[in-house]
C-alpha cells in the first residue's frame, strides 16, 4: 500500500483475488462465515465477561457469574474510579511512563535486529550460519536467568561506568536485548524470502550493503517491521518484570503495569478493580494495533516478487 | 522526574540512536573495496550480537555454571542437582506435560490462526475481525488470569456457578466439572489459555503472508479448476510455508518457557506443572539456586530439536 | 499472569475496599481525621521542617511535643533532614495507606523522608535486589527462614543497632526476639503480627440455630455433626493460592500440632529434630482430615473434598455470608476478605471468629501467629534510625490508630489495645500480651525453602484431593535438604 517494489508495476485497480479469498469463497461461505463467527465468539466470549465484571459492584462480582448480569443488570463505575483516582500517583503518571519506556524499547531492538537480519540474510562472512543459529537460539533463555547477573552489572559496571540502574536506560536497553533473538529470527526469515536476484543486481550495479539495505530491504521489509513492531510494543507495554527488576526500584520509572498489579489488592481479592484496570491498560494496545494494520493487511513483503 | 524530563530523555535516547547509527551507516558505506565488506558486516552484526552475548549469553553461561552449585550457590555439588531432576517421580510427569504443552499449543494455535486468516481474508469486517482474534494478545496476564477465573471456577452443580464454563455445563442439565483438577484433562485446559493467547500471533503474521502470495499463482490454479478446500491445500499452505514454519518456531519457544500460566491457574498442582514453572518455582519461590539452574539448563537442552529443525530448513531453502 | 499470589498470611492487614460513594467518602474522611491529628500534633511546636534547629538537640523535630516519646530513642541518631529511607515491602496500595501515615511521626520529629515501595512480587524480587547490589534500605521480611537464606547467603543483612535491641528486649518477648535472630545475632525486630488459630462464623447463624461455640476440640466435632444433620455442610475451607497453593492447610497442620504435641514438640518438628513423618504428625495430619477430608463436613457452598484444592483461599470463607457453611479456620486478616458492609461483630454480626479449640487439655491454650520482620541493608543513621522507630511502643500505638478499619496487631507490648481498631484485632492483641498464652511461629515460615515453601504446600494439596497420609509425609520428609 505505501511501498512499492522496483520491479513491480504497480497492481491493476480491479483487485485479482488472492489465494485465501478463492480457498474462502469456495468454501462454501455460510460454512466457512459460520466458522469464523465461531472461532470469533470463542475468542470473545472471556474478555466480555471480564468486561462486564468491571462494571458490576464487589458482592455481585464474587457471588455470581458475569452472564447474570443480564437477567440483573447492575452498573456502577466505582471500579473505575477506583483505578482512576485510588492511587497516591497519578494514573497519567504511569500512563507516561508506560509510554516512555515503551517507545525506545520497540524502536531500538528492530532497527538493530533489522540490519542483523539483513547481515545473516544476504551478506557473507565466515561463521555466518552457526552465528545466526547462537542468535536464534538465545531466544529460550528466560528473562529470569539474567535479572541477577544483568542487574549486578548495571548496579555496579565494570571498566569505572557510571551506576546506571534506576534510569529509563537500563530498562530500554534490558528490553532491546531479549527482543533481539526473536526480532532477529523472524526478520531474517522473512528477508529470506526475498528473492535473491533482486539483490545481485544491485551488486552488479555497484550498490553496497548499505544502500542496498535502505534503498531495497528496507521498503519490502516494512509491513514485516510493522507487524513485528506490533508484538513487541505489547510485549513491552504489558510487561512488568524488566521493569520491576532493571528500574532498580525506582519507584519514577513504573509503568502501567505496576499499577495494574496491585489493583486486585496486597490479598487478590479486588477482581473488580483489577478488572476495569485491565480494560484501561488496553486502550492503548488496541489502537496501536488497528492503527499500525493498515501497513500490512497487503502482506509482510509488500506485494512482493517471490517465485 | 518531571512529563517533560521524562519525554525529553526519551527523546534524546532516540535522537542519538538515531543519529548514532545514520552516522555509522554513512561512514559504513563510504569504505570501499574488501575492507569496505569487512566494516559493513561489522556495523549491521555487531551491535546486535554484542548485546545479545552480554545480556544473554553470559547469564546463560552462568547459570549452567551455577547449575553444578548447591541450593544457596555456595559450594559444588557435581551433577547432583541433575540426578534430582532425573530420580524425583514427579519429572517425569513433569517433562510429559511440558512435551504435551510444547506439541499441542503451536500445532493449534498456528492451525486456528492460518484457518481464521483465511476465512476473514477479504471479508467486509477484516480488520475487525482481527482485532477480536488478536484481543487476547493485547490484554496483560494479570488481567487474562482474571478472565480465565470466570471461565474454569468451580463449585458443585448446586451452587451459584461464577465460571462460564461449568454454567454451560449446567445449562445443558450437566454436572460441574472440575477443569483445573481432573487429571489428564486440567493440562489440556491450561493449553487452551496457552492457544487463545498465540492464536493472534499466527493469524496476524499468517494473514499478511497469505496476502503476499503471487496472484498469478493462484490465478493460474485458478484456471486449472482449483478451489476450496484444494486451492488452500495445495496453494495457499506451500506458498506461506516459511511463515508457518517461523510462527511454529515462535509459539514452540514461547510455550517452552511459559510458567505464568500455570502459576496462577493451578500453582503446578494436580500434576500439571511443567519445566519453566518448576525452573521459576525452584529458584523464587523455595529459593534452590542450583536445582533451578538445572532446571533452566534442561529448557535449553530442550530447544535443540527446535533448532534442529530450523537449520534443517534453511538448508532446504538454500538448495532451492 | 498473576503475580504473587503469594503467602499473604503475614501480610498487612487490608483497609477494607469500599464499594459505595459514600463508604470511601467517609473511609477517606476517616484517613484524613487521622493523618490531620498527627499533622496537627506535629505543626504545635515549632515550624515544622525547613529552617529547624529552633529549640535544643540536634534534630530540629525533635524538641516537639509529640515527639517525647521517641525523643529518648532518637537522639543519638541526630539531624536527619534531607535523608531518606527506602523500605520495600509486599504491601499495596490501598492498604499501604495506614503503613505511610504511620511513618508521619518519624518524618516529622526527625526530618528524614520514607520512600515506601510495595511489590506483589516481594519476595522473589527483594532476593534479586539483594543478591544483584541493588537492596532497600529497608525490607519487612515475612518468614524468618527468608532471613535466615538472606543473611547466610549475602552477608548483605546489616545487625540490628543497640537502640533496636534495647526496644525488642523492652517491647517484644523473647520468642519473638528470637525469630530475628540468626547464628546468634539478631539482626531484624518484628513489625507485625497476626494471629492464625481462629475459625471463623456467623454469630447471627450460631443465635439462629442455638449453637454454642465449642471449647474443645470433640465439643467442636459434636457441633458440626449436628450442623450437618440439619444438612449444611458445616465446614468451608480453600487452600488455593497460585504458586502457593496449599498453606492454608500447613497452617491447619501446625495449629494441630501445637495443640496436641504442646511447644516443645513442635519446636523439635520445624526444627527437624523428629522426622516430618513422625506417627505424632501423621496423627496431628489424620485429626485435619477428620475435619477437612470427611466429605460430611465439607466443603460448603464450593462442592466436595476435593473442591478445596481448586477454591482460592480468598474466597474459602465467603460461603458463611449466606449460610451455605457454618464455620472456617483462617487468621485474623481474614477479615478483610468479607465484602465491604459485612458486620464483622461477636453481637449479631454476619461474621466473627472464636479461638480454635484445644485438642488436649494438657497443653494449655496455644496460639499460632506469624508477623513481619524489618531487615536493614544499609548502614546509616536514617536507617537504623527508622528501624528503631518502628521497634518503638510509640509506632505500635501510631499504626494502630492509623489502620481505623482494622487489620492490624502486633505482640509489641506497650501496643495499648484501645487504639487497635476491630474486635477481632483487639482479641488478638490481647492473645499475643497474654504472658500465660503459648505463642509459636508459623512452621513453614521457619523451615527451609524447600520444604516449607515447597513440598509441604505440595504434598498437602495432593492430600486433600486423595494422596494418603503416610504417602503425603514421607515425599514431605524426603525433601527435607540434607545439610
Amino acid at each position: 500500500m505505501t511501498t512499492t517494489t522496483p520491479e513491480v508495476p504497480a497492481t491493476a485497480t480491479a483487485p485479482v483475488p488472492t489465494a485465501a479469498s478463492v480457498a474462502h469463497q469456495k468454501l462454501t461461505s455460510p460454512w466457512a462465515s459460520f466458522a469464523a463467527i465461531i472461532i470469533a465468539t470463542l475468542w470473545t466470549i472471556p474478555t466480555i465477561g471480564l468486561f462486564i465484571s468491571s462494571f458490576r459492584p464487589e458482592e455481585d462480582v464474587k457471588t455470581s457469574g458475569w452472564w447474570t448480569w443480564f437477567s440483573s443488570p447492575n452498573v456502577t463505575l466505582e471500579n473505575y474510579h477506583e483505578v482512576l483516582t485510588g492511587s497516591d500517583t497519578k494514573l497519567a503518571t504511569y500512563f507516561v511512563n508506560s509510554i516512555v519506556i515503551t517507545i525506545p524499547s520497540v524502536l531500538i531492538p528492530i532497527t538493530l535486529a533489522t540490519l542483523a537480519a539483513y547481515a545473516f540474510a544476504w551478506m557473507k562472512f565466515p561463521g555466518r550460519d552457526f552465528l545466526f543459529v547462537a542468535v536464534f537460539a538465545m531466544q529460550i533463555v528466560p528473562i529470569q536467568v539474567t535479572m541477577i547477573p544483568l542487574l549486578k552489572l548495571y548496579v555496579d559496571p565494570p571498566f569505572g561506568l557510571p551506576q546506571l540502574a534506576g534510569k529509563f536506560w537500563t530498562i530500554w536497553l534490558s528490553h532491546s536485548i531479549f527482543a533481539l533473538p526473536l526480532a532477529i529470527y523472524l526478520l531474517h526469515n522473512f528477508m529470506k524470502e526475498v528473492p535473491g536476484e533482486l539483490i545481485e543486481a544491485a551488486r552488479v550495479d555497484g550498490a553496497g550493503h548499505v544502500r542496498i539495505f535502505t534503498k531495497i530491504m528496507l521498503p519490502l521489509m516494512a509491513p514485516a517491521i510493522a507487524a513485528f513492531g506490533i508484538f513487541q510494543f505489547l510485549w513491552v507495554w504489558n510487561d512488568l518484570l524488566v521493569a520491576l527488576v532493571f528500574g532498580g526500584g525506582n519507584l519514577d520509572l513504573s509503568p502501567l503495569t505496576v499499577r495494574l498489579a496491585e489493583l486486585s489488592g496486597t490479598r487478590d481479592n479486588d477482581w473488580q478493580i483489577l478488572s476495569a484496570g485491565a480494560f484501561v491498560s488496553l486502550i492503548v494496545p488496541l489502537v496501536v494495533f488497528l492503527s499500525l494494520q493498515r501497513y500490512f493487511v497487503r502482506g509482510l513483503l509488500a506485494g512482493s516478487v517471490k517465485g | 522526574m518531571s512529563v517533560p524530563y521524562k519525554f525529553g530523555q526519551m527523546f534524546i535516547a532516540i535522537g542519538a540512536f538515531v543519529a548514532v547509527m545514520g552516522v555509522v551507516l554513512f561512514l559504513a558505506d563510504r569504505v570501499r573495496s574488501r575492507k569496505g565488506e569487512v566494516v559493513q558486516t561489522v556495523v549491521f552484526v555487531l551491535p546486535a550480537t554484542l548485546m545479545i552475548a552480554f545480556g544473554l549469553l553470559y547469564p546463560g553461561l552462568r547459570t549452567i555454571y551455577e547449575s553444578f552449585k548447591d541450593a544457596s550457590a555456595q559450594k559444588f555439588v557435581g551433577f547432583d542437582n541433575y540426578k534430582t531432576i532425573f530420580t524425583s517421580e514427579d519429572q517425569i510427569t513433569v517433562l510429559r506435560n511440558t512435551a504435551i504443552w510444547v506439541i499441542v499449543t503451536p500445532v493449534l494455535a498456528t492451525l486456528i490462526g492460518l484457518v481464521y486468516a483465511v476465512l476473514i481474508d477479504k471479508a467486509k469486517i477484516e480488520k475487525f475481525a482481527k482485532a477480536l482474534i488478536f484481543l487476547p494478545m493485547a490484554i496483560s496476564l494479570v488481567g487474562a488470569s482474571l478472565i480465565w477465573k470466570f471461565v474454569y471456577d468451580y463449585k458443585a452443580t448446586e451452587n451459584q456457578q461464577i465460571g462460564l464454563a461449568n454454567q454451560v455445563l449446567k445449562w445443558l442439565g450437566l454436572d460441574t466439572y472440575r477443569f483445573l483438577l481432573t487429571e489428564p484433562w486440567n493440562t489440556i485446559f491450561l493449553i487452551v489459555i496457552m492457544i487463545w493467547v498465540q492464536a493472534g500471533f499466527a493469524m496476524t503474521v499468517l494473514s499478511a503472508s497469505i496476502k503476499a502470495i503471487p496472484d498469478d499463482i493462484v490465478e493460474a490454479a485458478r484456471l486449472d479448476g482449483v478451489s476450496g478446500m484444494r486451492m488452500f491445500r495445495y496453494i495457499t499452505v506451500p506458498s506461506i510455508r516459511p511463515s508457518l514454519i517461523v510462527v511454529l518456531t515462535t509459539i514452540s519457544i514461547a510455550t517452552l518457557k511459559v510458567f505464568d500460566i500455570v502459576r496462577t491457574a493451578t500453582g503446578g498442582n494436580f500434576n500439571t506443572s511443567v519445566l519453566a514453572y518448576e525452573f521459576y518455582r525452584q529458584s523464587f519461590v523455595s529459593f534452590n539456586n542450583g536445582l533451578g539452574a538445572a532446571l533452566a539448563v534442561m529448557l535449553f537442552i530442550l530447544v535443540t530439536p527446535i533448532v534442529v529443525y530450523n537449520i534443517r530448513q534453511m538448508r532446504k531453502l538454500e538448495a532451492r | 499472569m498473576r503475580d504473587a499470589e503469594n503467602r499473604i498470611w503475614s501480610r498487612e492487614g487490608a483497609v477494607r475496599m469500599r464499594s459505595t460513594k459514600a463508604r470511601r467518602g467517609a473511609a477517606a474522611f476517616a484517613i484524613v481525621v487521622s493523618a490531620s491529628i498527627v499533622l496537627a500534633a506535629c505543626g504545635g511546636s515549632s515550624g515544622g521542617g525547613g529552617g529547624g534547629g529552633s529549640a535544643g538537640g540536634k534534630a530540629p523535630g525533635l524538641a516537639k511535643a509529640e515527639c517525647a516519646p521517641i525523643k529518648s530513642v532518637m537522639t543519638e541518631y541526630g539531624d536527619l533532614s534531607g535523608k531518606h529511607v527506602k523500605v520495600y515491602t509486599s504491601v499495596v496500595a490501598p492498604e499501604d495507606v495506614p503503613q505511610k501515615n504511620s511513618y508521619k511521626l518519624f518524618e516529622s520529629c526527625t526530618g528524614a523522608t520514607v520512600d515506601y515501595e510495595g511489590s506483589k512480587e516481594f519476595e522473589a524480587q527483594l532476593v534479586v535486589r539483594v543478591k544483584s547490589g541493588n537492596p532497600p534500605d529497608i525490607a519487612y521480611i515475612p518468614q524468618p527462614g527468608l532471613l535466615k537464606t538472606l543473611v547466610q547467603t549475602t552477608g548483605k543483612v546489616i545487625e540490628a543497632p543497640k537502640s533496636v535491641v534495647d526496644n525488642v528486649d523492652k517491647w517484644f518477648g523473647e520468642d519473638w526476639k528470637k525469630y530475628g535472630t540468626v547464628d546468634g545475632k539478631f539482626y531484624a525486630p518484628p513489625l507485625d503480627a497476626n494471629v492464625k488459630s481462629f475459625v471463623w462464623y456467623s454469630p447471627k447463624m450460631f443465635a439462629d440455630n442455638g449453637w454454642t461455640i465449642p471449647t474443645t476440640w470433640d465439643e467442636m466435632l459434636t457441633l458440626s455433626d449436628t450442623i450437618a444433620a440439619t444438612g449444611i455442610k458445616p465446614w468451608c475451607a480453600g487452600i488455593g493460592s497460585g504458586e502457593a497453593t496449599g498453606w492454608p492447610a500447613t497452617d491447619w497442620l501446625e495449629d494441630v500440632m501445637l495443640r496436641d504435641n504442646g511447644p516443645d514438640v513442635y519446636d523439635q518438628w520445624v526444627a527437624h529434630e523428629i522426622p516430618f513423618n513422625d506417627p505424632k504428625v501423621a496423627a496431628a495430619l489424620d485429626r485435619v482430615g477428620g475435619i477437612l477430608k470427611n466429605p460430611k463436613y465439607v466443603n460448603g457452598g464450593f462442592g466436595d473434598v476435593k473442591s478445596i484444592a481448586t477454591t482460592t483461599f480468598q474466597d474459602g470463607g465467603l460461603p458463611i455470608l449466606d449460610g451455605k457453611c457454618a464455620m472456617h479456620r483462617q487468621a485474623s486478616f481474614y477479615a478483610a476478605n468479607f465484602p465491604a458492609g459485612t458486620k464483622i461483630a461477636e453481637d449479631g454480626g454476619d461474621v466473627f471468629a472464636f479461638y480454635l479449640p484445644v485438642t488436649n487439655a494438657d497443653q494449655g491454650k496455644p496460639v499460632l501467629g506469624a508477623g513481619n520482620f524489618i531487615a536493614a541493608f544499609r548502614d546509616a543513621p536514617e536507617v537504623q534510625a527508622f528501624q528503631t522507630y518502628l521497634s518503638t511502643d510509640t509506632w505500635a500505638n501510631e499504626k494502630g490508630k492509623a489502620t481505623p478499619n482494622g487489620g492490624f496487631v502486633s505482640a509489641n507490648k506497650g501496643l495499648d489495645v484501645t487504639n487497635v481498631a476491630s474486635a477481632i484485632d483487639q482479641e488478638s492483641v490481647k492473645i499475643l500480651q497474654d504472658p500465660n498464652a503459648v505463642f509459636r511461629f508459623d512452621g513453614s515460615d521457619l523451615m527451609p525453602g524447600a520444604v516449607g515453601a515447597g513440598s509441604e504446600w505440595k504434598e498437602l494439596t495432593a492430600w486433600i484431593t486423595g494422596e494418603s497420609t503416610k504417602d503425603a509425609l514421607s515425599k514431605i520428609e524426603d525433601s527435607w535438604p540434607a545439610s
